[in-house]
Formats: structure tokens, C-alpha cells, sequence
């Protein structure tokens, strides 16, 4: 694993990698809680239409401009999502699943007219599909670094609020506190996050890292705090092993290993997790129904020899405690 | 009741839901200390009443004051409970913690929660006889435990005017014994308290003043006067056929 430090490409890769997963799994915390987990993915989605017509207006290829293009298009999307869901009887969920796909559509339809237009094959947008991790350079990461180290300082400021709107937003409204504000604030957290990650896994697979590293935290903690850092580091490690992982084995792409590595968290956490993993409930029915069982047991040793004594009530007691 | 210093003057509400009224044209006044219960059959819009009055569901007409002024300047002295259904309870926090968020409107933003907002937070929690649940997670609560860390919350917040959506319903002996004291100590602290209430049997006991509704208001007064058969009888309409056999006990009790 160490020689890959050596390579200065490979290093950059695998702590952009890190940075962003650790990033996706801070603000993903929030948006899981919300039941927002579809939101990522409308957002990532969404952000491709506005990198092609970033492209298409400026005519270069500069990914200070995409990421631009990307953030306005995917706040359009939610802000139609919302406009959607409010003024008419669509519940969100149909909402969002109907303005991913259109902003999609868009893209995609833009993307094969820059590719046959004028433009030539060289613009190389289609790499924002799926990602390509391989490309990051020293500025990404600084720039990946940045979002990562927002995010957390964001988050920390405003851990309590955005804990309020996420459990009881009526009640925080009624506490005098600006929610619409804050939610705006989280959305746009999301936003960044996910707009940033799109470069290196990809529109189509960028929210599995949003969500996979905090639905993963959860059987681990009762506790926030605690949710929102290990599912930062679960994005961390699951970047990591993707660099390291693609690395090593030629032809296997960065992004997509790291969904898969957070995936492989996510079941050893649904099989181990305490309390709420399936081992830990099965151990625990077991060791209820054995404790249940000795009970029973010592309480009919404790009836045996008054019943051989021939006494009055035993037999009606067992009875009754059976 | 001076006009305009009353905790709650509502005047002339409406609210409806698509075109269908499901408020009409309610006024009352709320008397400073008071408990006062809002009674009425399913549907007659009880908690769209404190749902409009506090702004969570809009109207299409009338006034709400609280100390004489609108609700947005007056937040801070209005404390809430909604009905348990309304949050998620499997989020990662525990008891004590859903107290604290009570106090949050005392902190302002950026502010954490120190040590003495978790003392007033388990105060409260002892106050609704939960002291020894302080650091359970809220999913592990009974319904009846959760009502009461919701009304434990409500209490931390400090605030002079509360609204309660149905607290009692479906609750167990402990919760509702639990409602009842603080409910006295509210009252006793000079607190102005509205409860949606479902249970006929219990109003007398529990309420100083009783607002019936049915899509209107049919009568708001002292329960003594208020609470009534006729009135009752006028508010539930057709639907006390079966005769809830209460508010007669309870008149035949006031009268022998």
C-alpha cells in the first residue's frame, strides 16, 4: 500500500479521495436524517445539464466554470423539486424521482450534441458521467480540502440547529429560530459536497457516498455527534480503500470502488452493529429465551420438593407462574 | 381580562384546507392562569385551531394576538406540544437531550447547550417523573414516555402561554397521573394553558375554562357553565347519540 505514497499523482489522488468521502459523510448525516437520501442524487443529476451548458457558453474547458454550472442547475432542481412537491398533491419522493430524471435527460441530450457539434470529442465532458478520479490534480485537492474542512466547521457552528431541524423543524420555528434559512443552509452544504465530488466518482454515483457512510454510522451510535464524525470517517475510509483498491489492480476505477468499499461498511455494520445489528438482536433474543428458560427452571426446582411434601398450593402456583 | 394584555385573543379565525373551511369565524379571549380545554368531536378542527393560531397552517381570515401582539414577535413565550406522531423517534438522541433542544431558544444561535441548560433540562425531566430516563434513546421510550418528554421539552422552553395537541391520547395511568401534576404546576406558576382534549369523563376535573368547537365556536366559558348537555349535545351533534353518559354525571354531581 505505501509505495503508492512515493507516486506524487497516486497521493493526490488518494487524499482527494479521502477529503471528499470524509466531506459526503458529514453533510449525508443531515440529509439521511431528513429523509432527504434522494436529494443527493437529484442534485448530482441535475448538476450535468449545467455542466454542458457552462461548456457550451464559455466554450472552455475549465472546471472553476463546471462546478458553477453544476451548483446553479441542482439548485434549479431543488428548487423545482420543492416548488413541486408544495403546490401540487406529488409527495416528494415522486417530485424528486420526476426532476432527476428530467434534469438528466437534458444532460445527457447536451452532452451527445456537444460531442457531435462543433465542439469536437475533445471536451472529454463525458468523464462527469461516471468520474474519473485518476484526473485529480493538486488543485482539486486544495479544493476538496477546503469543502471538507467547511463542511466540518459548518457543521460544528451549527450542530444544534441543524440537529433541531432535522428532529423537530416545527418545534424550531416555534423556538423563534430562522429553519427556512436553515435548511436553505443545509441544501447548499449538500450542494458543494456533492458538486465537488462529481469530477472525480461521477453525477451517477456521487450521492452513494453522501448517504451509504451515514446510514452505516447509524448502527453504531444512539448518539448525533457521534453519528455525524464516524460517518465522516466511514467517507474516508471508503475513499481511501477506492484510491488504494484502483491503485493497485489496473483498469478499476476510483469512484465506484469507493461506493463499493462504503457499501462493505455498510453490511459489516447492518450484520455487527450493536444494538440494532443483526448478529446483536439475534445474540439477544438467544440470551433472553435462555434466561427466561433458567428461570422457569429454578422456579420449578423451588415447587418440586413442596409438591412431593404433599402440600396444599404448589401445583396452583406452578400453574400460575407458567 | 383587560383587552389586549390577554395571553390569547383570537378574533374572527378561518382556516380552510383546499376551499373547505374546517375553521369558521372563532373568537375567544384566554384568561391569564387558566386551563383551558378545547373540546369537540373528530374533525372539527381542534388542532387546526392551534396549528393556525401559531402559524403552522395558514388562514384564510381573522387575528391572533398573544400579549397583544402578533405571534412572530412573541415566540419566545409560546411553548408548544405537538402530537407525538409528528417527529421520528428512532433519531440518534436521547431523553435528556430532546429536553435540552427547549432551551435552544434561550441560547441563540451558534451557542451549545452548557451544563446549566442540562440541569433545567433534567429538572424538567424529573418533573414529568422521567428523571431516571435521562439518557435513554428515544426510541426505547414507551408512547406515554415520549408524550412526556415532549411535555418536559415544552416545559424547559420556559414560555408563558402553552398549547398542548392531544397529550392524553393514548397514554397509559403514569403519563396521564404525570400530565395532570404538571399541568398544576403550570397553573400554580400562572402559565396559561390550551389542551386539545378528547376525553368527556375527564374535562371537568381537569379544565378551569372549556372552549367547544365544531367547525365554529359553539361556547367558550368556565366549565361550570359551559360544559354542559345542551352544549355538548349542540357540539357533538348527532354523534353523542350513544350518550356519553359524562357530562350528565357531571351536572347531576354539581347539582346533589
Amino acid at each position: 500500500m505505501w509505495e503508492m505514497l512515493n507516486d506524487p499523482n497516486l497521493r493526490w489522488i488518494l487524499m482527494g479521495s479521502i477529503l471528499l468521502g470524509f466531506g459526503n459523510g458529514i453533510v449525508g448525516t443531515f440529509s439521511y436524517l431528513r429523509k432527504e437520501s434522494l436529494l443527493g442524487d437529484v442534485l448530482a443529476h441535475a448538476a450535468l445539464p449545467g455542466i454542458c451548458i457552462a461548456f457550451m457558453l464559455s466554450g472552455v474547458k475549465s472546471v472553476g466554470l463546471f462546478l458553477v454550472g453544476a451548483a446553479a442547475a441542482a439548485l434549479a432542481a431543488a428548487a423545482l423539486t420543492n416548488l413541486i412537491s408544495r403546490r401540487s398533491r406529488i409527495k416528494p419522493d415522486a417530485a424528486m424521482g420526476i426532476v432527476l430524471s428530467v434534469f438528466f435527460a437534458i444532460g445527457i441530450v447536451l452532452l451527445t450534441r456537444i460531442q457531435h457539434g462543433s465542439y469536437g470529442n475533445q471536451s472529454g465532458l463525458d468523464k462527469f458521467l461516471f468520474g474519473q478520479a485518476a484526473s485529480m490534480t493538486m488543485g482539486d485537492v486544495y479544493v476538496l480540502g477546503g469543502t471538507a474542512l467547511g463542511m466540518s466547521l459548518i457543521c460544528g457552528l451549527l450542530f444544534k440547529e441543524f440537529k433541531l431541524v432535522s428532529f423537530d423543524p416545527a418545534f424550531g420555528r416555534g423556538l423563534g429560530f430562522k429553519v427556512t434559512a436553515l435548511e436553505y443552509a443545509l441544501l447548499t452544504l449538500v450542494t458543494v459536497v456533492v458538486v465537488t465530488g462529481i469530477q472525480a466518482v461521477g453525477v451517477v454515483l456521487v450521492a452513494a457516498l453522501l448517504i451509504t457512510p451515514s446510514v452505516a454510522a447509524r448502527y453504531w451510535t444512539d448518539r448525533l455527534a457521534a453519528m455525524t464524525v464516524l460517518s465522516g470517517a466511514f467517507g474516508a475510509a471508503s475513499g481511501a480503500a477506492g484510491a488504494w483498491i484502483s491503485s493497485g489492480v489496473n483498469q478499476l476505477p476510483t469512484g465506484p470502488i469507493s461506493v463499493l468499499a462504503a457499501t462493505g461498511l455498510f453490511l459489516l455494520s447492518v450484520l455487527f452493529g450493536p444494538k440494532r445489528g443483526i448478529l446483536s438482536k439475534l445474540l439477544l433474543r438467544r440470551q433472553a429465551k435462555r434466561d427466561w428458560i433458567s428461570k422457569q427452571l429454578a422456579k420449578a426446582g423451588a415447587g418440586a420438593p413442596a409438591t412431593q411434601a404433599g402440600t396444599a398450593n404448589p401445583a396452583g402456583e406452578r400453574g400460575a407462574s407458567l | 381580562m383587560k383587552n389586549g394584555t390577554a395571553p390569547l385573543a383570537v378574533e374572527n379565525l378561518t382556516v380552510a384546507y383546499r376551499k373547505k373551511p374546517v375553521v369558521r369565524g372563532v373568537t375567544f379571549e384566554a384568561a391569564e392562569g387558566e386551563l383551558i380545554g378545547i373540546i369537540g368531536p373528530n374533525g372539527a378542527g381542534k388542532s387546526t385551531l392551534i396549528k393556525a393560531i401559531l402559524g403552522l397552517v395558514p388562514s384564510l381570515e381573522g387575528d391572533v394576538r398573544i400579549y397583544g401582539r402578533p405571534y412572530g414577535q412573541q415566540r419566545k413565550r409560546v411553548g408548544y406540544v405537538p402530537q407525538r406522531e409528528s417527529v421520528d423517534w428512532d433519531f440518534p438522541t436521547h431523553a435528556l437531550d430532546v429536553v435540552t433542544m427547549g432551551r435552544y431558544g434561550h441560547l441563540g444561535m451558534f451557542k451549545r447547550p452548557g451544563k446549566q441548560e442540562k440541569e433545567i433540562a433534567l429538572d424538567c425531566l424529573d418533573k414529568v417523573g422521567m428523571a431516571g430516563f435521562a439518557n435513554r434513546q428515544i426510541s426505547q421510550l414507551s408512547g406515554g414516555q415520549q408524550q412526556r418528554v415532549f411535555l418536559a421539552r415544552a416545559l424547559a422552553q420556559d414560555a408563558e402561554l402553552y398549547f398542548m395537541d392531544e397529550p392524553f391520547a393514548g397514554v397509559d395511568a403514569a403519563t396521564e397521573k404525570a400530565i395532570i401534576t404538571l399541568l398544576g404546576e403550570l397553573k400554580r406558576q400562572g402559565k396559561t394553558v390550551l389542551v386539545v382534549h378528547h376525553d368527556l369523563a375527564t374535562v371537568a376535573d381537569y379544565f378551569d375554562s372549556v372552549l367547544l368547537i365544531n367547525g365554529e365556536k359553539i361556547a367558550y366559558g368556565p366549565t361550570a357553565s359551559t360544559f354542559t348537555p345542551e352544549l355538548l349535545h349542540r357540539t357533538y351533534g348527532g354523534k353523542l347519540a350513544f350518550g356519553i353518559p359524562v357530562p350528565a354525571a357531571f351536572s347531576a354531581a354539581k347539582g346533589g
